[in-house]
């Protein structure tokens, strides 16, 4: 097969994988797709555009990944609500040896408590992945969303 | 704005009917009644109030301009040569929106439906074929002879600036915005703005609820340590901290709540379980605390400053993290909340990262925060039928002369008192 086409079946598979631990329950999970020096951020596009930084999530490492979720499990108070991730538009912008950048799109339809399915976030995923130990992992993570006013609150990540 | 355009509705309004003076009371309706909401669009947005419309660091060039709100009025406030200027955003030609950007830099503004211009304090500047045009032989008339395009101009609020927060009204009966923000409120306004502060950006969140059940919840420190169990959790909140509920003693319609640290910071997990709260969770730790640092940066080492300045703004200091939130009305059932995030322009590197970092903390995804609109939904499904019927805020009741307790609702008594006399309730 062609290299380039392989690779991106790779990426896509990693980016399906992605989002199965997000819209199945499977949060604890979600962290071992990032390397330990990782950056993952939900920022709004209207920032973005305007190169202001305020982000709704940063973290700098997977330690603050897995504090999140452990804060989700434990502490925070929010309503049961099941997120499904809809991605496509899988672009490889640059590649080296060591590491890729890929861009993608994603539509996060959000059910809560009373059953109704909303369109809950719209955005890119600005992605930067690298290889470590045989197994491609995200080293940063960066959910632009269009969708400027989030909706009551945003507990599981993006 | 004169004040005699109430609606006929609402001028002999009896379904309103707050059982007890000192605001302990509430009827539930006013969270979802659309008459109390046409009457709070007329009598504090524009009453003699100060609404918050942003940060002078926002629009830091010369006619850089922002859209925005007071009360559901869409307004534009726009840097000029001479200060600031705001206008509401609506042409005085037929009614369109005349800015559509949420923000950029223009010298004039243009109606895209006829074209007609205006400067930027509003002055009507130009109006196509107002003089007609010659076609052929024939002069085909344009605007009557009497216009005056002074006469035509958009509507212009006031606007006072206050160390760096832009506040507009539509009143000329609200007094100076010192007088306004008053002598208990502006020393502490003044320790966060001691110093040239930049923008930072913004997050907005869009809650399914009345707003003020936000105001409520921003002047209701007794929820902090029961609600928002981040705290209690990882054991950040402290039983022993010394804390401020201060209201400002104009119309208690602005309030003020500061927690600080204990000179020695001692464990009082034990005070947590001996009353019987909910999670104290021994042994769940955060990998990385780092976020829950302070890096001391004002005389006293206030965790949390939380200064609610009615009716649209909430200056909020939790370490590290300066946000002004402004709450925007939109209709009864909705209000959407934008936390304009900044920092100090002499901010180190370190700093800046950490303000970045501490904003997990609050905004929609907000480790101390997220379950704050959660709550006010709650109360908002929950009070959807039974307008009579109403809340009881008692806490600390006994002791209104007491500022020093986190554990009070003497603050919304307050906030209610003041609003029942601003409502003529």
């Amino acid at each position: 097969m062609n290299k380039q086409l392989q690779l991106w079946i790779e990426l896509s598979e990693l980016q399906h994988r992605y989002v199965h631990t997000l819209d199945n329950d499977l949060l604890e999970q979600w962290p071992d797709f990032f390397v330990e020096d990782c950056r993952y951020e939900i920022v709004s596009k209207e920032n973005a555009d305007r190169n202001l930084p305020a982000p709704v999530v940063l973290c700098r490492n997977r330690r603050m990944l897995r504090d999140r979720i452990t804060s989700l499990r434990h502490a925070n108070i929010f309503e049961a609500h099941t997120y499904r991730h809809a991605v496509s538009g899988l672009v490889i912008t640059e590649q080296s040896d060591d590491e890729i950048t890929a861009v993608s799109s994603y539509i996060v339809i959000n059910t809560g408590a009373a059953g109704e399915s909303t369109v809950y976030q719209a955005g890119r995923y600005e992605d930067t992945i690298v290889k470590a130990d045989g197994l491609w992992r995200y080293k940063a993570k960066r959910c632009v969303y269009d969708t400027s006013r989030v909706a009551t609150l945003l507990a599981t990540p993006i | 704005m004169q004040q005699s355009t109430v609606n006929p509705n609402l001028t002999d309004d009896q379904s309103i009917s707050f059982p007890q003076a000192d605001g302990s009371e509430v009827p539930y309706s006013v969270f979802s009644s659309q008459e109390v909401y046409e009457r709070e669009q007329d009598r504090l947005y524009r009453g003699p109030f100060w609404s918050f419309l942003g940060l002078a660091c926002e629009i830091p060039n010369l006619h850089d301009f922002k859209s925005t709100f007071v009360g559901d009025t869409p307004v534009v406030v726009t840097r000029t040569a001479d200060g600031f200027s705001c206008w509401v955003n609506r042409c005085a030609h037929r009614g369109a929106i005349v800015c559509r950007e949420k923000h950029g830099n223009a010298a004039s503004h243009t109606c895209v439906y006829h074209q007609w211009n205006y400067n930027s304090k509003g002055d009507l500047l130009g109006v196509p074929f107002r003089r007609g045009q010659k076609q052929g032989d024939v002069m085909l008339v344009g605007m009557p002879k009497r216009f005056d395009p002074k006469e035509h101009g958009l509507q212009v609020l006031r606007v006072a600036e206050y160390r760096g927060l832009l506040f507009g009204s539509f009143s000329a009966d609200a007094p100076s915005i010192d007088d306004y923000i008053g002598p208990e409120m502006r020393p502490w306004i003044d320790r966060i703005f001691h110093k040239p502060v930049v923008y930072l950006g913004c997050t907005r969140q869009y809650s399914k609820s009345n707003w003020k059940l936000y105001f409520e919840n921003v002047k209701d420190p007794y929820h902090a340590s029961l609600l928002h169990l981040f705290h209690t959790t990882f054991n950040i909140f402290r039983v022993g901290m010394k804390a401020r509920s201060i209201p400002d003693s104009r119309h208690g319609l602005h309030s003020l709540i500061t927690v600080t640290k204990p000179e020695v910071d001692s464990d009082t997990a034990k005070a947590y379980q001996d009353q019987g709260i909910r999670s104290m969770n021994d042994g769940i730790q955060l990998q990385d605390p780092y976020l829950l640092g302070q890096i001391p940066e004002y005389e006293e080492m206030c965790t949390n400053q939380i200064q609610p300045i009615f009716p649209q703004l909430v200056v909020q200091q939790i370490h590290n993290t300066l946000t002004c939130r402004q709450l925007l009305p939109k209709g009864p059932g909705n209000f959407e909340l934008v936390f304009h995030f900044f920092g100090y322009e002499d901010d180190t590197p370190e700093m800046r990262e950490l303000r970045l970092l501490q904003a997990n903390l609050v905004g929609p995804a907000g480790f101390i925060s997220m379950e704050d609109t959660e709550v006010t939904e709650l109360v908002q499904r929950g009070t959807v039928r039974d307008g009579d019927k109403h809340s009881y805020m008692a806490m600390a009741q006994d002791a209104p002369e007491q500022t020093n307790s986190n554990i009070t609702e003497s603050l919304i008594r307050r906030f209610w008192a003041g609003y029942q006399k601003a409502m003529g309730y």
